[in-house]
């Protein structure tokens, strides 16, 4: 069997899951960090996958763009994070509970 | 035996080795019933991210490969793993989980995951398409950076600047 478009796009749906998955789960917010850059990273292989196989490279510059920004976003994100550890001492989101009515 | 190697390292074979090892980490950072601790999970998102980057060779985006390799699991797991150097977070792995949020986040996961590739395989998107051909070498990709894409491109440049004066900013003791 050859592989096609649909199966890079399987693989895609099922490390999105697992991001979704690690955000509603897990209740450390380093971890749920990184399931958002697995969800990232999937978006990411989709339009790889997208733009070989419809011969176009304009997927492949959107990705170059998600990378960038993801690295900036992750360097604000982790900055947050620590501000709210010197806080609070705690980077866990049942800690979090003062907006909590 | 030898078939099966032959196979394996055929591009069809290669993918479901990446494949299969871009899953089984991805799943391992999320849940790891060995560990909790937050280095380990990091460390998978490297393995992750690394087994990505093949994928990404045998979809001919060599550019993106490395990029891949060096901005995310060089810089952005090495900004992680310093940040939970930074915290302690020994006791996470004291906390215990809830078995009834996880097996709730299971199901409606599992669910969705179901309707996607159910839909994708039902829609097969790929059928009926030419051969690939597209190449994502360096010079092909730079050329369209920097006549199509060169506005978006100093705007993410600015967008970079914005990101470290707000991190220094964030990251000040007193602020005022």
């Amino acid at each position: 069997m050859n592989v096609g478009l649909e199966h890079y796009l399987v693989v895609s749906a099922l490390l999105f899951a697992l991001g979704l998955l690690g955000v509603i789960t897990r209740r450390n917010l380093i971890v749920m960090y990184m399931s958002l850059e697995l969800m990232l990273n999937s978006a990411n292989l989709a339009l790889v996958s997208f733009s070989r196989f419809n011969d176009n490279l304009n997927g492949q510059v959107m990705v170059f763009f998600i990378i960038t920004v993801a690295a900036a976003e992750v360097a604000v994100g982790l900055a947050l994070i620590v501000a709210l550890y010197r806080k609070r001492q705690s980077a866990h989101v049942e800690d979090l509970t003062s907006m909590k009515l | 035996m030898d078939a099966l190697l032959n196979y394996l390292f055929s591009s069809n074979g290669l993918f479901w080795v990446f494949a299969f090892m871009t899953l089984a980490c991805g799943g391992l950072v999320v849940a790891n019933p060995f560990s909790r601790n937050p280095v380990t999970s990091a460390m998978f998102l490297v393995l992750t991210i690394i087994s990505m980057a093949g994928l990404f060779v045998l979809l001919h985006a060599f550019f993106l490969a490395a990029v891949q390799v060096m901005v995310y699991a060089g810089a952005v797991m090495v900004l992680f793993l310093f940040v939970i150097m930074l915290l302690d977070l020994q006791e996470e792995e004291r906390r215990k989980v809830k078995k009834l949020g996880l097996l709730a986040g299971l199901l409606s996961i599992g669910a969705i995951a179901g309707i996607f590739v159910k839909s994708l395989m039902a829609a097969q998107p790929g059928r009926g398409l030419p051969a690939p051909v597209a190449e994502g070498g360096t010079i092909p990709l730079g050329k369209l950076l920097f006549t199509n894409y060169l506005l978006p491109f100093e705007i993410v440049s600015v967008l970079l600047l914005v990101a470290m004066v707000g991190v220094i900013l964030l990251s000040k003791k007193d602020l005022k």
